[in-house]
């Protein structure tokens, strides 16, 4: 093999370099049975959202003969207060729980790992200032001010409320990057590349946040659980103009419509409490379990 | 100042060393040793902060609540618009006609004062009356909540940590880390559906509200009996939404004091396990949970929105909600400043608590806050 051949990984030797990254750690998840449960959890509900749509075409049809049915081979959970096939309603209402979950996930995560790297790599007032900031919004009450928030601010695009929930994530995250990227820079490797003068840009990006390729994922998919937590919650209340079928407005129209005291919408109100019960507790399931096979400092706590 | 000679330098030294500087600076930094200073000044600054986030969204973003409320009124009762400010200036307790930061510097005077304005919908009723009116509940519910879910929880992880992988351990973690991983607000939901409507086993409809009217306020024990049954539901929800974190994070803090030096060397000095237990692991164990509890009350004063706005209980959350609701936004931004100084004073109060029981971290200059 040649110099250049080492230098450059082929896209042959990715393949097989990435499938044996996967199969090692399936391997690993395999003795965590709730890692296992949410990974598969978590695809399902993905699945759910992005492909079953295709195959479960969207139907809309009113039948007021037929109102709160109990499951049946038509109705597999049920119709709801028009006659609405219910199962219909979950499997359209998860997408823009999902997209506001992944970019408010992925808003989080950025505005943690470029202050937190930020702060540790610069040190000095600037570190100052954002771990100030940091305790200042870890202290507060979230959701009031972003209830707040949210009604002052106009907003009816999907993107304003994932960034505003983005809002709910990102200090617990930022805290821990600042504190490892403190660790990771005094390592022999960063020091290498800082008197090489390889720029900070290249150091933070090339030389520790591959390091830190872990802690990003588990705090993706933590803030996304915020996310949410969040947006189901303000959707229940009203208080997000969130359109079209989605689980936090079906247990909207409960709430307002009194469905909730009423014996025989229990199929109804009982599908969208889990799919976001369950959605929830995959993603956290599958996090744990992440923290458990890249940290395995505390994997003997485990 | 160049010191050329020994007695210049000392002249020097001992000008600095009186001089009003050097004491301010004196005095600033014994401060700073003192975490329970440092503490006080980080409170105040968030609770500026927020003063100020309050001030900037209500009066100074385009479409603001002020201009809105103007225009709003100039359409509604035909006023001219300086009339309308007028009313606005006294409503949100703001001189609209001074200087931005005149208008700024009065509003905070206002609020040390604890004027927070009056309720744009029922016209007259100061937002301190209001919030006076409806905070007990919540600190009550949310208070009772979470002190026995600490009490509980960080009794299981501690025995779920001593018989770690026996049954007790496998059921006690697993069924915490599910309840902490559901949002509080579906354990809400699920509490009136399946108990309330389902098998009726809670009169969900009565126990709505603080008290029933039926009852007379008093010391009398119908009337505690009547508090208790109407909070039944919100501190289940925030005990069963809480009780989780600490399972979870009691077993690993024990897990991990069980492995430490000083438990051998008690155990090697023959000590029984009960004062092992209790002295040296649970009490160290317990310790860095304290500060958590000032974070998840916090997280539970924010979920209190969705808890007290789905089971209707008179609280800080739900008088929130329909503030929102109606557009109230004196209401509004009152709950949210007040809803901030409560937990800013829960984290205050549960670091001093921390200093009392970890003695390291009283002396000056021990850990960094």
């Amino acid at each position: 093999m040649s110099v250049a051949a080492l230098a450059r990984p082929t896209f042959r030797d990715r393949v097989t370099g990435f499938s044996n990254a996967v199969l090692d750690f399936l391997r690993l998840l395999s003795r965590r049975p709730l890692g296992l449960v949410g990974l598969v959890g978590v695809i399902f509900f993905f699945f759910l959202a992005f492909v079953a749509p295709i195959f479960i075409p969207y139907q809309d049809r009113v039948d007021v003969t037929a109102i709160y049915q109990p499951p049946s081979g038509a109705h597999p959970l049920g119709t709801d207060s028009s006659g609405r096939d219910v199962l219909n309603q979950i499997v359209d209402g998860g997408r823009d729980i999902l997209i506001v979950g992944l970019v408010a996930g992925f808003f989080s995560t950025l505005i943690a790992v470029t202050f937190g790297s930020l702060a540790a790599v610069v040190g000095g007032k600037v570190d100052s200032l954002i771990s100030g900031a940091t305790d200042f919004w870890l202290t507060i009450p979230h959701i009031p001010i972003i209830v707040l928030l949210g009604s002052v601010l106009k907003f009816n695009s999907i993107f304003i409320i994932a960034a505003l929930l983005a809002l709910l994530a990102w200090a617990g995250l930022l805290r821990q990057v600042r504190a490892q990227v403190l660790s990771l820079k005094e390592r022999d490797y960063v020091e290498a590349a800082r008197s090489l003068d390889l720029g900070l840009f290249h150091i933070i990006f090339k030389e520790i946040l591959p390091n830190m390729r872990s802690y990003i994922a588990i705090h993706f998919i933590l803030a996304m659980t915020a996310a949410i937590y969040g947006v189901a919650g303000l959707t229940l209340l009203g208080l997000f103009p969130l359109s079209g079928r989605n689980w936090g407005l079906m247990l909207n129209f409960a709430y307002v419509r009194g469905a909730l005291f009423f014996r025989d919408s229990l199929w109804y109100i009982l599908s969208p409490i889990l799919a976001i019960a369950l959605f929830q507790l995959s993603l956290v399931w599958l996090a744990s379990a992440l923290e458990d096979i890249f940290n395995p400092r505390l994997r003997s706590t485990g | 100042m160049a010191a050329t000679t020994p007695a210049d330098a000392r002249l020097a030294s001992d000008l600095y060393r009186y001089s009003r500087y050097a004491r301010g600076r004196a005095a600033l930094a014994w401060m700073w040793d003192k975490p329970i200073a440092r503490a006080l000044v980080r409170a105040f600054i968030t609770i500026f902060l927020v003063t100020t986030l309050n001030f900037v969204l209500i009066r100074l973003m385009p479409g603001n609540a002020v201009d809105n409320y103007i225009q709003q009124i100039m359409q509604e009762q035909l006023l001219s618009y300086e009339d309308a400010k007028q009313q606005a200036s006294s409503l949100f307790q703001l001189d609209l006609n001074a200087p931005i930061h005149e208008q700024y510097f009065k509003f905070l005077g206002g609020l040390l004062r604890g004027d927070l304005g009056n309720s744009m919908l029922s016209q007259g009723t100061p937002v301190f009356s209001i919030i006076v009116a409806y905070l007990p509940w919540t600190l009550f519910t949310v208070g009772l909540g979470l002190l026995l879910s600490f009490t509980v929880g960080v009794g299981l992880g501690l025995v779920a940590a001593y018989r770690r992988d026996s049954w007790f351990d496998h059921l006690v973690s697993t069924g915490g880390s599910m309840l902490s991983s559901i949002p509080n607000y579906v354990i809400a939901l699920l509490l009136v559906v399946v108990l309330g409507t389902q098998l009726r086993l809670l009169p969900i409809a009565e126990m709505r509200g603080a008290t029933s009217p039926s009852v007379a306020p008093g010391f009398s024990i119908g009337f505690v009996a009547d508090i208790l049954f109407h909070a039944v539901l919100p501190v289940s929800v925030y005990f069963l939404a809480t009780i989780g974190h600490w399972i979870l994070s009691m077993k690993s803090a024990t897990l991990a004091t069980l492995e430490e030096d000083y438990v051998n060397a008690a155990r090697a000095r023959g000590l029984t396990d009960g004062r092992i237990t209790t002295a040296y692991v649970g009490r160290n164990a317990v310790l860095p949970l304290v500060t958590q509890l000032a974070i998840q009350a916090g997280y539970v004063v924010g979920g209190a929105f969705f808890i007290e706005s789905i089971l209707v209980y008179p609280g800080l959350g739900l008088r929130l909600f329909k503030s929102i609701d109606q557009r109230d936004y004196t209401v509004m931004q009152g709950i949210v400043l007040l809803l901030t100084v409560a937990v800013v004073v829960a984290n205050l109060a549960a670091d001093l608590l921390y200093a009392k029981l970890d003695p390291r971290i009283g002396r000056a200059g021990g850990a960094n806050g």
